[in-house]
C-alpha cells in the first residue's frame, strides 16, 4: 500500500512541478523572467530555455521511472530477482555519453552568452557612468560636458548635502559633474558602467537588463550594456549588506535621447 | 561463528565516564546525534520565525520579545533581527546538523562496528572532538545573548561586512567575533574527528575485512573524512585571519578607503575576495561532506531492503570518490559574479558541470537496481526513496547554476536557496531519518513504530516539496534572497507564493513532532528488537547484543568471509549470508 502511495505521490509531484516549467506563465507572468530589454539578454534567455528543456526532461524521466519501479517492485515478496537489462555497464555508458554531450553542448553555448557580457570590450563611444554602492543606496555619477569624472574622496562623502561621491571643490574635473540617486540613461546607447564600492559588499541587479554584478570594496569593476526599451525598472541589491539590504534599491530610467538631454540639462542647472 | 579471542577491555562503571566524558565511540556517536537533534530543532524554529516575519512582518510573536529586547521589541521581528536569525539558522544547520548528524553521529557509532573494530583508533581524540564541537556550539549560541545579538552577515560571513567590527550594523561587534571563534573551534573538532575516521578505517579493520569488503556506507564515511580533513584545514586559518582582522587590527580581508557608517576604516591592503576564495574552498566540499554520508546510508539501507546488491556498489564508491575529488575544483562557481577574472568562471564552470556525470551514474544505478528487486517498504526504505527523489530535484537545478551565463540572472535568488535546500538540506536529512529508523533497533534494542514512521515520511515528503519547489519559481521571477521584507514593486505580487511556503513550512515542521514522539516513545516503550530485524548482512548486525557491548563484539574479533552484500542467495539463514558466516552461498540467481 505504502509503495503505491509513494509511487503516485512522486509522479503527481513531478508532473505538478513540471507544469510551470513547461508553461512559464502558469502562475501568472510574475513567476518567470520578465521581458528582456538588453542587446545581450537573448543569449542568456536562450541558454536558460535550453537548460530548462534538458534539465526538465531529465527531472521528469528520473521521477517517473522512480515512481514506476516503486509501484511495480515495492512490497513484492519472494519474486524472482532480476537485474536491469545490461547491468551497470550500459547505465554508466549512457550517463557518460548523454550527460557528457549535454555538458559540452551547454558549456560551449553558455560560453558565448558569458563572453557577450564579460569578454567583449565596451565600444569607444559608450557613455561612461559611475555607480557607487553604499549602505543602503546606489548613486550615479555623470562626468558632465568635459567628459572627465572628478576624483572620489571617501572621507569627503556627505550624503546630506548631495556629495555622494565625496568630490572635492578644488577639483577642476569635478566642477561640471552630476551626482544622482536615479540611473537615467538614453535608450539604444551603450553604457559603460564603472562600479565603486563605498563600504561593504553590494551587488547591482536589474532583472530586465539580465545584468548582475557584485561591488567589491577595493576593486573598481565595470560592466557595459545597451537598453533597448524606454521605461522605468528597479535596480536592487543582491549581496547581503546589512539591515537595510531588503530596501536598497534605485530606479533605472531609460529615456529617449531627447528626454535624456533635457534631464542632463536640468541636473546641471 | 568463528572468532578470535582478544584481550577484554573493561567497561567504565561511573556515570561521568560512561555517559558524559565517554571514550566509547557509540556513546560519542549518540552525543553527536543529540547535539545535532538540538541544533536541528533550534534551526527549524528559527526558520519558522523567518517565514512568519516574511509574510506577516508586523505580527508580534509571543515570547520572542524576552529573547531579544532590541531585536524583537514586543515580539515583532526587526529587519536586522531577521538577518540575525537567518545567519544562525544557516550556521547551525550547515555545521552542527549537516556535518554532525550523517557523518559524525552515525559514522562514530557504526564505522568501527562495520569494520569489526572495538573502538575508534584514538578514543581520547574522539571524546575531545565531540566536546570541542559542544564548546563551539555553546559559543555560537551565546551570540544570542550578547549586546546586540548574533551576527547578520549570513553563514558565509562575507568580508568586509564581517571583518570590520560593529560599524556596519547590529550583531557585527561581539556577535560576529563569537561566530568566528565558534567556527574556528568547530574546525579543530572536525579535523580531530576526520583524522580519527581515516586512521580507524585504514588500521582497525578486522581479519578478512579488506577495503573492498567494506560496506558502502563505511566507504562514504571514509571518503567524507578525507574531504573534511582538507576542507576544514582551510577554513581554520581563514577564521583565524577573520578574527585577527576584527580584534588585532590586521587587514587580510579589508581594503583601504572604506567609509562605513561615516567612519573611515583604519584598514588597508586587504582583499574581500580572499575571504570568498578561502571560505568556498571549504564551502563547496562541505556540501559533499553533508551529502556523501547520506548517499552511503541510503545505498546501504536500500540494498538490504531490495534483497539484492546494487547493480554495482563499487561503481557507487568510485562515483563518491570522483565527486570528492572534483569538489575541490569547483569552489569558484559561488563567485561567478564576485569580480574575479571572468575567464576563471569558465574554468570553474566546467568541472561543476562534470560533477553531473557521477551524480547521474549514481541515480541511474539506484533506479536500475530497484528494477527486479523485492523492495521491502518500511520507514527507512521510504526515506531512502524520498532521498533519491530529492537528490534528483535538487540536482537538476544545479545544472542551471553551474553555468555562469545563467547565473547572471539566477545568482542570489530563491532559485539558489531552493537548490541547496533540496539537495544538501532535505536530501541529507532524509538520509539521517532513514539511518535513524534503520539503526534505531541496534542503538537501543527496541523497534520504532512503523505506522508513525510512515506518516512521518509522507507528511515530510509532501511538505518539503511544497516548501522548496516554489522557491525555484520565485527565483525565476528574480526574487532576491536574504530580504527581510518584499517592498520592491516586482516582489509584492510574489507575496502570496511566500504565504503558501510559510504555511507549508509550519505544517512540515509540525509533522516532525511525530518523529520526536516516536523517537522517545520507542526508546522506552518500543517493541523489543530482534538481533537482526532487517535481515541485514553487515557486521553491525553480528554484535552479541543491541546496543552492542562496550567492546562491540564481546571480547572477540569477528572474521569476515564475504563481500558486504550477499543477498538473494540460498543459505541456512534464508536469502542472505552474514559477512561473518563462513558458509558458502548455495546459488545466486
Amino acid at each position: 500500500m505504502s509503495s503505491k502511495i509513494f509511487a503516485v505521490l512522486v509522479i503527481v509531484i513531478a508532473l505538478a512541478s513540471a507544469v510551470p516549467i513547461i508553461h512559464h506563465s502558469f502562475l501568472g507572468a510574475t513567476v518567470a523572467p520578465p521581458q528582456d530589454i538588453s542587446t545581450h539578454g537573448y543569449e542568456i534567455d536562450k541558454q536558460m530555455d535550453e537548460t530548462m528543456l534538458e534539465a526538465g526532461l531529465s527531472f521528469l524521466a528520473a521521477q517517473l521511472v522512480l515512481g514506476f519501479f516503486v509501484w511495480q517492485f515495492g512490497g513484492r515478496k519472494d519474486g524472482v530477482l532480476k537485474n536491469f537489462p545490461g547491468g551497470a555497464k550500459y547505465l554508466v555508458l549512457a550517463a557518460v555519453l548523454l550527460v557528457g554531450a549535454e555538458v559540452i553542448a551547454l558549456g560551449a553555448m553558455g560560453t558565448k552568452a558569458w563572453a557577450k557580457v564579460y569578454f567583449d570590450k565596451p565600444s569607444a563611444d559608450a557613455m561612461p557612468v559611475q555607480v557607487q554602492a553604499g549602505q543602503f543606496a546606489f548613486y550615479f555619477h555623470y562626468p558632465g560636458p568635459d567628459g572627465k569624472f572628478g576624483t572620489i574622496h571617501p572621507e569627503k562623502i556627505d550624503e546630506g548635502s548631495g556629495n555622494y561621491f565625496g568630490l572635492a571643490d578644488d577639483d577642476p574635473a569635478a566642477k561640471d559633474d552630476i551626482q544622482s540617486g536615479e540611473f537615467v540613461i538614453p535608450v539604444n546607447r551603450e553604457i559603460h558602467l564603472m562600479m565603486h564600492g563605498k563600504d561593504v559588499g553590494h551587488s547591482f541587479y536589474v532583472r530586465e537588463l539580465r545584468i548582475q554584478q557584485d561591488f567589491v570594496p577595493g576593486i573598481d569593476l565595470s560592466m557595459h550594456f545597451t537598453a533597448t526599451k524606454i521605461g522605468r525598472y528597479e535596480i536592487v541589491c543582491t549581496q547581503l549588506c546589512g539591515l537595510g539590504h531588503y530596501n536598497m534599491k534605485a530606479y533605472l530610467n531609460v529615456m529617449s535621447q531627447e528626454d535624456f538631454d533635457k534631464w542632463l540639462k536640468s541636473q546641471a542647472g | 561463528m568463528p572468532e578470535q579471542a582478544v584481550h577484554v577491555h573493561q567497561a567504565p562503571t561511573g556515570f561521568i565516564r560512561k555517559y558524559v566524558f565517554s571514550l566509547d565511540h557509540k556513546i560519542i556517536g549518540l552525543q553527536y546525534y543529540a547535539l545535532a537533534f538540538v541544533a536541528v530543532f533550534t534551526g527549524m524554529v528559527l526558520s519558522w520565525l523567518m517565514r512568519i516575519h516574511l509574510v506577516w512582518p508586523n505580527a508580534p510573536i509571543p515570547g520572542l520579545g524576552l529573547l531579544s529586547k532590541t531585536g524583537a521589541p514586543g515580539g515583532i521581528v526587526t529587519p536586522e533581527y531577521y538577518l540575525q536569525l537567518m545567519t544562525m539558522h544557516g550556521t547551525l544547520m550547515v555545521f552542527f546538523v549537516l556535518t554532525n548528524a550523517p557523518f559524525a553521529a552515525f559514522g562514530n557509532y557504526f564505522l568501527p562496528i562495520q569494520i569489526g573494530a572495538e573502538d575508534m583508533a584514538f578514543p581520547r581524540f574522539n571524546m575531545m572532538s565531540f566536546w570541542t564541537t559542544f564548546i563551539a556550539f555553546c559559543v555560537l549560541v551565546s551570540a544570542f545573548f550578547v549586546g546586540d545579538g548574533p551576527p547578520l552577515s549570513g553563514w558565509t560571513a562575507y568580508a568586509p561586512l564581517s571583518a570590520v567590527g560593529g560599524d556596519p550594523g547590529p550583531g557585527q561587534a561581539v556577535g560576529q567575533t563569537l561566530w568566528g571563534l565558534s567556527i574556528f573551534i568547530f574546525c579543530i573538532a572536525s579535523l580531530l574527528g576526520s583524522l580519527n575516521f581515516i586512521a580507524t578505517t585504514l588500521d582497525l579493520r578486522t581479519k578478512g575485512m579488506t577495503l573492498s569488503r567494506m560496506p558502502i556506507v563505511s566507504w562514504a564515511w571514509f571518503i567524507t573524512s578525507c574531504i573534511a580533513l582538507l576542507a576544514f584545514a582551510v577554513l581554520l586559518p581563514a577564521c583565524l585571519l577573520l578574527i585577527l582582522d576584527r580584534v588585532a587590527g590586521t587587514s587580510f580581508f579589508v581594503p583601504s578607503g572604506l567609509n562605513i557608517s561615516d567612519h573611515m576604516q583604519p584598514h588597508q591592503g586587504g582583499s574581500p575576495l580572499l575571504w570568498q576564495h578561502l571560505f568556498w574552498f571549504f564551502g563547496h566540499p562541505e556540501v559533499y561532506i553533508a551529502i556523501l554520508p547520506a548517499i552511503g546510508i541510503v545505498s546501504h539501507i536500500l540494498i538490504c531492503n531490495m534483497r539484492k546488491d546494487m547493480l554495482s556498489h563499487k561503481v557507487l564508491v568510485y562515483c563518491m570518490m570522483a565527486i570528492g575529488f572534483l569538489s575541490y575544483m569547483v569552489w569558484g562557481h559561488h563567485m561567478f559574479l564576485s569580480g574575479m577574472n571572468p575567464f576563471s568562471a569558465l574554468v570553474f564552470s566546467f568541472p561543476t558541470l562534470v560533477i553531473t556525470i557521477p551524480a547521474t551514474i549514481m541515480t541511474l544505478i539506484w533506479l536500475g537496481s530497484l528494477y527486479g528487486s523485492n523492495l521491502r517498504i518500511n520507514s527507512a526504505s521510504l526515506f531512502c526513496l524520498g532521498f533519491i527523489s530529492m537528490f534528483v530535484s535538487g540536482g537538476v537545478s544545479g545544472f542551471f547554476l553551474a553555468q555562469p551565463s545563467i547565473d547572471i540572472y539566477l545568482h542570489a535568488t530563491y532559485f539558489v536557496v531552493g537548490h541547496f535546500h533540496m539537495v544538501m538540506g532535505v536530501a541529507a536529512i532524509m538520509g539521517v531519518f532513514a539511518g535513524t529508523y534503520f539503526w534505531f533497533p541496534k542503538m537501543t534494542g527496541r523497534m520504532m513504530n512503523e505506522t508513525l514512521g510512515k506518516w512521518h515520511f509522507f507528511l515530510t515528503f509532501i511538505g518539503t516539496y511544497a516548501i522548496f519547489m516554489p522557491f525555484h519559481y520565485l527565483g525565476l521571477a528574480g526574487n532576491v534572497r536574504r530580504y527581510s521584507a518584499f517592498t520592491d514593486d516586482y516582489l509584492v505580487p510574489l507575496v502570496p507564493v511566500h504565504k503558501f511556503i510559510t504555511f507549508a513550512a509550519l505544517f512540515t515542521g509540525a509533522a516532525q513532532l511525530i518523529f520526536i514522539f516516536n523517537l522517545f516513545y520507542s526508546r522506552f516503550k518500543g517493541a523489543p528488537a530482534p538481533a537482526n530485524p532487517w535481515e541485514c548482512t553487515s557486521l553491525e548486525w553480528s554484535t552479541p547484543s543491541s546496543p552492542p557491548p562496550f567492546d562491540n563484539f564481546g571480547g572477540k574479533h569477528p572474521v569476515v568471509y564475504h563481500d558486504p552484500y550477499q543477498y538473494g542467495v540460498k543459505s541456512s539463514t534464508g536469502d542472505y549470508l552474514m559477512q561473518t558466516s563462513p558458509e558458502q552461498a548455495g546459488q545466486t540467481p
